[in-house]
């Protein structure tokens, strides 16, 4: 079953495509092999945040997402 | 008064301020900054996208501190999404307050937390395309004035 993975602002251009669907459970070293070398790169930046199931994890590296959840990764913002 | 929101639409910040005037009679002043698409060097769009799941509740919940932080009559708080164009307003922020100080640094720290802290993604087109906007290290040295 499926896990889906948004890749939101300049990511989207990173890796090339809106959103990708992948096996669950999906983890922090799952997460990094089902992206481009590129987006994992990023990842592994600090200011770069990652939700999962609607709410942004204090610590990406434990995430742990299950069947039917969306991971959203979340580059540095830039509102107003 | 309290009206968070995100819009699709071009609107019209005079007249959000005007029912916020109006709903808040016992308040002495209204503070407010409205941000607009610049006209002139070379951008021909701005485009703000967001995330559904966090960008409103984001701001229900800066509204929240607002309010717990500054003494408010009311507040306001209008983001566009979508494509927008030199002139159009971007975001509309207005608190009113029984004391002027409490109504201006509201909306100061609702913007510093929009700019840098808000689930928004910015980006330009110019002639030769589309640029993410990143944030800039003073828009974060703002934000740090309120921690």
């Amino acid at each position: 079953m499926a896990v889906t993975i948004l890749f939101l602002g300049p990511l989207r251009d990173i890796a090339g495509e809106d959103s990708r669907e992948v096996s669950a459970p999906l983890d922090w070293p799952g997460l990094l092999d089902a992206v481009s070398g590129d987006v994992a790169a990023q990842l592994k930046e600090e200011r770069v945040n990652i939700a999962c199931a609607g709410k942004v994890l204090a610590d990406k590296t434990l995430l742990h997402a299950e069947d039917g959840d969306e991971v959203a990764l979340l580059p540095p913002v830039s509102g107003g | 008064m309290r009206d968070i929101r995100l819009l699709a639409d071009p609107f019209d910040p005079s007249s959000s301020l005007e029912k916020l005037s109006e709903a808040s009679p016992d308040s002495g002043g209204i503070a407010s900054f409205i941000g607009k698409v610049r006209c002139g060097g070379g951008v021909e769009a701005l485009e703000l996208s967001h995330y559904e799941p966090l960008t409103l509740p984001g701001m229900d919940a800066l509204a929240d501190a607002a309010q717990e932080r500054f003494e408010l009559g009311g507040l306001v708080m209008l983001h566009r999404i979508g494509t927008m164009h030199p002139g159009d307003p971007i975001v509309l922020v207005a608190a009113a307050a029984p004391h002027r100080r409490d109504a201006i640094e509201a909306v100061d720290f609702c913007m510093d937390h929009l700019k840098s802290a808000a689930w928004f993604w910015k980006r330009e087109k110019r002639a030769d395309g589309w640029h993410w906007i990143e944030p800039r290290e003073a828009d974060h040295a703002d934000l740090a004035r309120w921690a």
